[in-house]
């Protein structure tokens, strides 16, 4: 699942543009930025993943009431399925953005997701990495693409010892 | 100011220090902008006693994130055509990190003048921590 709408606002851009490091007053003071070759507030270039808040199941984000993998009495608040219980870990190796067009505050994107590859690989380890891609395209109100989105995850698998 | 294709060349080069001193506050401050609140990247408990790692480690995002700061630096407000990198070492609370561009190609395509960059941070040891690729529009 991803967020299907994902409305974009100063106030997140400014807040992620802190988070990164980045002082650039383009994405947090709008006079600045009416000075720009842009005009305008835009997004910084990885803003784009920050669409996980508009995503009502996004696993990383505790859900009110449920119980959740991090610490609070316990040191997990469930049992660790997620984070190699099942024998592997799931990584994130590689992610990829193509802009067709940069964003700004008070437009709203519609996202489409669907699986890329995926290939297998032998680790250095012995242990079988599995990737795979997941593609996210990003749209405006007009329907044009803005933002294609590509990340790559790989899953270790533990060695099975057979034979 | 973006980049102007008269007065760049391939192999040049671009280096901005990102931060010298990663701190796990700013670890948090991305976990919230991001939505990214994997407890890895902020829960000390959970990550030693139940993870098995030292202590928490940046999101490859944030990393991504910092780096991206260097190449709109160098390229220009807007200017990025293309930007990716692959996560090749996890970064630490009070890592310093410094990331450097270079130029592959200079070239043009429908008109257009486009600058292909590759993208390498590292740390304080000079250990990889993302590599990658950009492209964006010059001016000519």
């Amino acid at each position: 699942m991803a967020a299907k709408k994902f409305p974009v606002e100063a106030g997140h851009i400014m807040m992620f543009a802190r988070a990164v490091g980045d002082p650039n007053p383009i994405y947090h003071d709008a006079e600045a930025a009416a000075d720009t070759e842009p005009g305008k507030t835009i997004a910084p270039p990885t803003f784009y993943q920050a669409s996980a808040q508009f995503d009502p199941d996004y696993f990383l984000r505790p859900k009110i009431g449920e119980p959740w993998f991090g610490s609070g009495k316990e040191p997990t608040g469930v049992p660790p399925t997620r984070t190699g219980g099942d024998g592997g870990t799931g990584l994130h190796a590689e992610q990829r953005f193509e802009y067709f067009r940069h964003v700004s505050p008070g437009e709203t994107l519609t996202l489409k997701t669907r699986p890329g590859k995926s290939w297998e690989r032998q680790g250095k380890r012995g242990g079988n990495l599995k990737f795979s891609e997941n593609i996210t395209e990003y749209y405006d109100e007009s329907g044009e693409l803005v933002v294609r989105a590509t990340g790559v995850g790989v899953r270790t698998e533990k060695v099975v010892e057979s034979d | 100011m973006a980049l102007q294709a008269s007065k760049v060349q391939v192999g040049d080069t671009y280096t901005q220090k990102l931060t010298d001193d990663l701190s796990r506050t700013q670890i948090v401050q991305y976990a919230g902008a991001s939505g990214d609140y994997n407890p890895l990247h902020s829960d000390e408990i959970f990550t030693t006693k139940v993870a098995k790692y030292p202590t928490v480690f940046a999101h490859g995002m944030l990393t991504m994130g910092m780096t991206g700061r260097m190449v709109t630096d160098f390229v220009g407000d807007g200017r990025l055509t293309a930007y990716g990198v692959r996560f090749t070492r996890q970064v630490w609370p009070g890592d310093a990190l410094t990331a450097t561009a270079k130029v592959d190609a200079v070239r043009e395509e429908e008109g257009e003048s486009l600058v292909d960059l590759s993208v390498t941070t590292v740390n304080q040891d000079g250990d990889v921590v993302v590599m990658g690729k950009a492209t964006a529009r010059i001016d000519p």
